[in-house]
């Protein structure tokens, strides 16, 4: 523990992983901390598709952690980001969510000093004053009043932001495996089918927890085993990339009768047959796309992404801290660009399975809200993240929370704590 | 569209329809929601963003019947969600018909949401858009489109708007 430490970040001793203190979850110090070191230190960060960019002179506005930042098409077809904040005087540069600059140039509306794609100080209105009056020092030199730039990848048409000279190579960042899943979700190219965006009162790591957590897929997630779809006997498991990266997966054809059996003899409700069924079962007819039988994948590439596919839908979540109480979660649909009409039909039926009013998992906020409302005075006590022992990695099945733990360990080489 | 078919009783029809739709989701009988509309209909609530952009991402996308059902069965026996009320403010109905069977109509509309502590805040502000019709002599909606502008949803959208 160094000096610097803040009380609010201290581990108990003697757990390894599995105790985490609630204070991490609602102090504004450790927050800001992790603004500092994780999303302003050496992570990738999602910011958008190329598909969003799709002309020169395109730009969407959006996050890295809480610092708003512009994605731009150049004219130059490459892309580029930038901290939306007028190297003048601090204001708001772009002010629409996305769109296009006929001319290429992003211009402060407060005294128009005017940018390029790249973040680039192109002009200053009464630079050299007005009738030999004012007007900016001889030796002003634009060159050097660049906006704040955020070094970019364009990985399969992915567009990763990092504020860090010291971030690796984004396949190096991911680890081999999510490497190999987020190649298979971007086979090809995508068009995205729409948003959806959700604003949870609760930590922004609640959520980070939440989707490496196998355990509470068929626990807390009533839809499935309601209408009697689905059980945590399925084939599948959670894999570990780099600690702080996951991928949880489930595999159709690969039920295990003996887990079948453990699951009815358990008496909970993740088991029922057939209590509920259906009345209109084309929701879940879905369309066989990948060369292999996994149903879902949802991996977390740390700190501001998940990727799913589940069935046939197809997002990308985007994780955006606002306070240390509160975060946003926007939803990017995606299809591919040669879906048939068939499948770009099936996708937009199954879309009611997921997102902010998803049949299966809209319960996501809301177990990071009960989190919150609980945690508020009880800042030193901790967690128990036991489940499938205490260690970190990879698991071939669902009852562990050996994701969540590495997470920590990840956590904590990060914040240096 | 030619508006001059569009009779006080007609408009008053209307009207009734719009209201009872509403007041049957603040009344929590949800089980008769999915009689409002014809056996074959789309029900979606879609982000205004999505709207026009012409992106057809929805939160709910019913196209049968049978999905309305299980929205309502899904909600009833498997989601988990913490106790809610809506109440439903509607107002600015405009109403075209051709025929006196078929209306398209809009009207703005918001959800105010009252949970357990008692803070009722407003949730969820739009307009409908709807194409309503006479099925066995009773007004359906064949399709009802809820655009809303509050396009960020606070923690989760369970109940039909």
């Amino acid at each position: 523990m160094n000096a610097i430490t803040p009380p609010h970040l201290k581990w108990p001793t003697g757990t390894d992983y599995t105790a985490v203190p609630y204070s991490i979850f609602n102090s504004r110090e450790v927050y800001d901390l992790e603004q500092q070191k994780i999303h302003n230190g050496p992570t990738w960060n999602y910011l958008g598709t190329e598909a969003e960019l799709p002309e020169k002179g395109s730009f969407k506005s959006t996050y890295i952690g809480d610092t708003p930042v512009v994605v731009t098409r150049g004219q130059d077809d490459e892309i580029y980001a930038w901290v939306n904040r007028c190297a003048h005087r601090g204001a708001e540069i772009c002010r629409e969510r996305h769109g296009k600059s006929e001319d290429g140039a992003y211009t402060c509306v407060y005294h128009q000093w005017a940018f390029d794609a790249k973040g680039d100080l192109r002009g200053v209105p009464f630079q050299r004053g007005l009738a030999g009056k004012g007007g900016m020092p001889k030796d002003f030199d634009k060159k050097q009043h660049s906006l704040r730039k955020v070094r970019v990848v364009n990985h399969r048409g992915v567009i990763f932001g990092t504020f860090s000279d010291d971030t690796p190579d984004i396949e190096e960042y991911m680890g081999e495996e999510v490497s190999y899943h987020f190649d298979r979700i971007l086979k090809g190219p995508i068009e995205v089918i729409g948003h959806t965006r959700q604003y949870i009162a609760g930590n922004w790591k609640f959520y980070s927890e939440n989707t490496k957590d196998p355990y509470h897929a068929s626990l807390l997630h009533l839809f499935h085993p309601t209408f009697g779809i689905y059980r945590a006997s399925l084939g599948g498991g959670s894999i570990v990339n780099n600690d702080v990266h996951s991928v949880l997966w489930v595999e159709n054809s690969k039920e295990d009768e003996s887990k079948l059996s453990d699951v009815k003899s358990d008496n909970t409700r993740t088991y029922q047959d057939g209590t509920y069924q259906l009345a209109d079962m084309s929701l879940l007819a879905g369309a066989k796309e990948f060369d292999d039988d996994t149903s879902t994948v949802i991996f977390s590439l740390f700190p501001s992404l998940v990727v799913h596919q589940i069935q046939n839908t197809l997002a990308f979540r985007q994780i955006l801290p606002k306070n240390e109480n509160e975060f946003e979660l926007v939803w990017t649909f995606f299809g591919y660009a040669d879906d048939t009409e068939e499948l770009r039909n099936i996708r937009l039926k199954q879309l009611n399975l997921v997102g902010p009013a998803g049949l299966i998992s809209m319960e996501d906020g809301e177990s990071t809200e009960l989190c919150q409302k609980a945690i508020v005075r009880d800042g030193e006590y901790t967690n128990v993240l036991e489940m499938g022992g205490v260690g970190t990695g990879t698991e071939d099945h669902f009852v562990t929370e050996g994701a969540i733990r590495s997470l920590w360990k990840g956590y904590r080489k990060l914040m240096d704590v | 569209m030619s508006n001059s078919n569009l009779s006080q009783e007609l408009k008053e029809e209307v009207e009734a329809l719009l209201n009872a739709y509403v007041q049957c989701i603040d009344d929590d009988d949800l089980e008769l929601w999915p009689d409002f509309f014809t056996d074959e209909c789309l029900y979606q609530v879609i982000p205004r963003e999505n709207h026009e952009m012409g992106l057809p991402t929805a939160v709910m996308w019913c196209d049968s019947r049978g999905m309305l059902e299980d929205r309502i069965t899904a909600l009833r026996h498997a989601n988990v969600y913490q106790v809610q009320w809506y109440r439903h403010i509607i107002s600015n109905p405009v109403i075209k018909t051709e025929d006196g069977d078929t209306f398209q109509v809009q009207s703005n509309y918001a959800v105010f949401k009252t949970c357990n502590d008692g803070e009722s805040t407003v949730y969820n502000v739009g307009r409908y858009v709807d194409e309503i019709v006479r099925d066995k002599g009773v007004l359906k909606f064949k399709k009802r489109s809820a655009i809303y502008d509050t396009h960020r949803i606070t923690t989760l959208m369970v109940i039909p708007i």
